[in-house]
C-alpha cells in the first residue's frame, strides 16, 4: 500500500478543523492541522501536504498571506489548495485564485461539496 | 399513508408519466408530498390523496406527480459526460454543421442544471447565435426555477468549478443567479414526454439522462423512438452513464458511459432515404 496523502486542514476554529478533518480522513486522507497560517507554514516547510483546506481570516497571518509564501517555497507549488472560508464576494474569490488557489470552498460547507471541489481538481 | 393511498398514488405516476415507482417509497412519498399538502392547506398527506381522489383537478394531479418525481440533479453531473461533449462531441458536431447553428435538447430538465452546464459548454466554443438550446420538462414547478436560475449556496458548490462560478453567476442574497447572458442561451418549454415530440423539431444533440430506467418499458420504448426520430442522422444522444436501456443498433457507443452516437451503417440508410 502506499503512503496516504496528507491534507492539511488550516482555521482558527478548534470546531471547524474537527468537522473538516473528519470529512477529509473519511476521503482517505491523512488530516492534519494548523491554527493559523504561520503555524501552516512551519508545517510546509518540514513536510508539503498534498492537499490544504485553508481558511482565510485568522490571526497571525491570514490565508491568503499564507497561500503567498506558500507558493514562494521550494516545492510550494505542489499543495493542491482548496481555500474553504466565509467570504462570498466575486472579486475577493478572484483574488484568491490569482495567488495560486486551485479551488473555493464557501462556508458552510458539508461533505459532499468538499468531495465535489476534490474531485475537481483531481485529488479524489 | 395507507398502502392504498400509496397505491394511488403510483398509479397516478404510472398513468400520467409512465414512471413506475420501485421498491418502498412509503416513506420518500410522503416526505415529497408533504409541502404539497401544506400549499394546499390539507391536514396532512393522507388527507391531501384523498382530496385528489374525490376530486382529481389535472393542475393538483400535475403537482402530486411533479412533487413524487423530483429528481436529484446537478450542474456538471457526471464529469466524464461533459468533458467528451466539450472536447469531441460539440466540436465535430459543430463542423460538420458549416455555419448552421447546432440545436441542442436537454430533455428532463428538472431545474436547469445540466442545461445550463451544455450552456457552459457552447459559450466556450461558440458564439451565442450559432447554438440553440432547449430544455424541456412536464413539471412547471422545476422549470420556473429553471428560467429563474437562481440556485442555492449549496447547489452552486457541487459540481461547479469555481472559475465557471464567477464567469457565469452572480451573487444575489445567499444565492447565485445565472448570469443573463448564459440565461439568454437557453430557451425552457414545458413538455411531457410522453407527448408528441415532433412540434421540437430536430436536434444535433439531444440529453435524456436518468429518465428511460424509471419509465414502464412501453413508456420507454415509445420515447425512445420518438427521441431516435427528433435526432438528427448524424446526431449524438446522451443517457445517463449508469443507465441500461437498450438502444437499435442504429446507436453505438461513444466515448463516455451514456453517450451513444449513430453508428455509420445507419447515416448512409439515412442519407440514401
Amino acid at each position: 500500500m502506499s503512503e496516504p496523502r496528507t491534507c492539511l486542514v488550516v482555521d482558527d476554529s478548534r470546531v471547524m478543523r474537527k468537522v473538516a478533518l473528519r470529512i477529509v480522513e473519511q476521503l482517505n486522507f491523512e488530516g492534519v492541522e494548523a491554527c493559523d497560517g504561520l503555524e501552516a507554514l512551519t508545517y510546509c516547510r518540514a513536510a508539503m501536504p498534498d492537499a490544504i483546506l485553508l481558511d482565510w481570516g485568522m490571526p497571525v497571518m491570514d490565508g491568503l498571506e499564507f497561500l503567498r509564501q506558500l507558493r514562494k517555497e521550494p516545492g510550494g507549488q505542489k499543495p493542491v489548495v482548496v481555500f474553504c472560508t466565509a467570504e462570498t464576494n466575486p472579486a475577493k474569490i478572484r483574488t484568491a485564485l490569482d495567488f495560486g488557489a486551485n479551488e473555493y470552498i464557501m462556508k458552510p460547507f458539508d461533505g459532499d461539496i468538499i468531495a465535489s471541489k476534490f474531485e475537481e481538481v483531481g485529488l479524489i | 399513508m395507507t398502502s392504498d393511498d400509496l397505491a394511488y398514488v403510483a398509479e397516478l405516476v404510472r398513468h400520467h408519466a409512465g414512471v413506475v415507482l420501485k421498491g418502498d417509497k412509503a416513506f420518500f412519498i410522503e416526505t415529497r408530498l408533504g409541502p404539497v399538502a401544506r400549499r394546499e392547506k390539507a391536514p396532512g398527506v393522507s388527507a391531501l390523496v384523498d382530496q385528489v381522489r374525490r376530486n382529481p383537478a389535472p393542475d393538483l394531479v400535475k403537482a402530486l406527480v411533479e412533487a413524487t418525481l423530483m429528481q436529484e440533479t446537478g450542474f456538471f453531473r457526471d464529469r466524464a459526460v461533459f468533458r467528451t461533449l466539450k472536447q469531441s462531441v460539440m466540436p465535430q458536431l459543430s463542423s460538420r454543421r458549416e455555419g448552421r447553428g447546432l440545436r441542442i435538447l436537454s430533455a428532463g430538465c428538472a431545474t436547469g442544471q445540466e442545461t445550463y452546464s451544455v450552456a457552459m459548454l457552447a459559450a466556450d466554443l461558440f458564439p451565442a447565435s450559432a447554438v440553440e438550446i432547449i430544455g424541456v420538462d412536464f413539471a412547471p414547478r422545476s422549470l420556473e426555477k429553471a428560467k429563474a436560475g437562481l440556485y442555492t449556496h449549496f447547489e452552486v458548490q457541487r459540481g461547479l468549478p469555481i472559475r465557471r462560478l464567477l464567469a457565469h453567476f452572480e451573487p444575489v442574497d445567499d444565492n447565485w443567479r445565472v448570469a443573463s447572458s448564459l440565461r439568454q442561451a437557453v430557451k425552457w418549454g414545458e413538455f411531457n414526454l410522453l407527448g408528441d415530440m415532433r412540434p421540437l423539431g430536430v436536434f444535433d444533440l439531444i440529453l435524456c439522462r436518468n429518465v428511460l430506467h424509471s419509465l414502464t418499458p412501453e413508456a420507454a420504448s415509445r420515447l425512445l423512438d420518438m427521441l431516435d426520430n427528433a435526432l438528427a442522422p448524424d446526431g449524438v444522444l446522451v443517457i445517463g452513464a449508469r443507465e441500461e436501456a437498450i438502444l437499435s443498433p442504429a446507436f453505438s457507443a461513444g466515448d463516455a458511459d451514456g453517450v451513444w452516437m449513430r453508428n455509420p451503417a445507419f447515416q448512409r440508410e439515412a442519407v440514401l432515404v
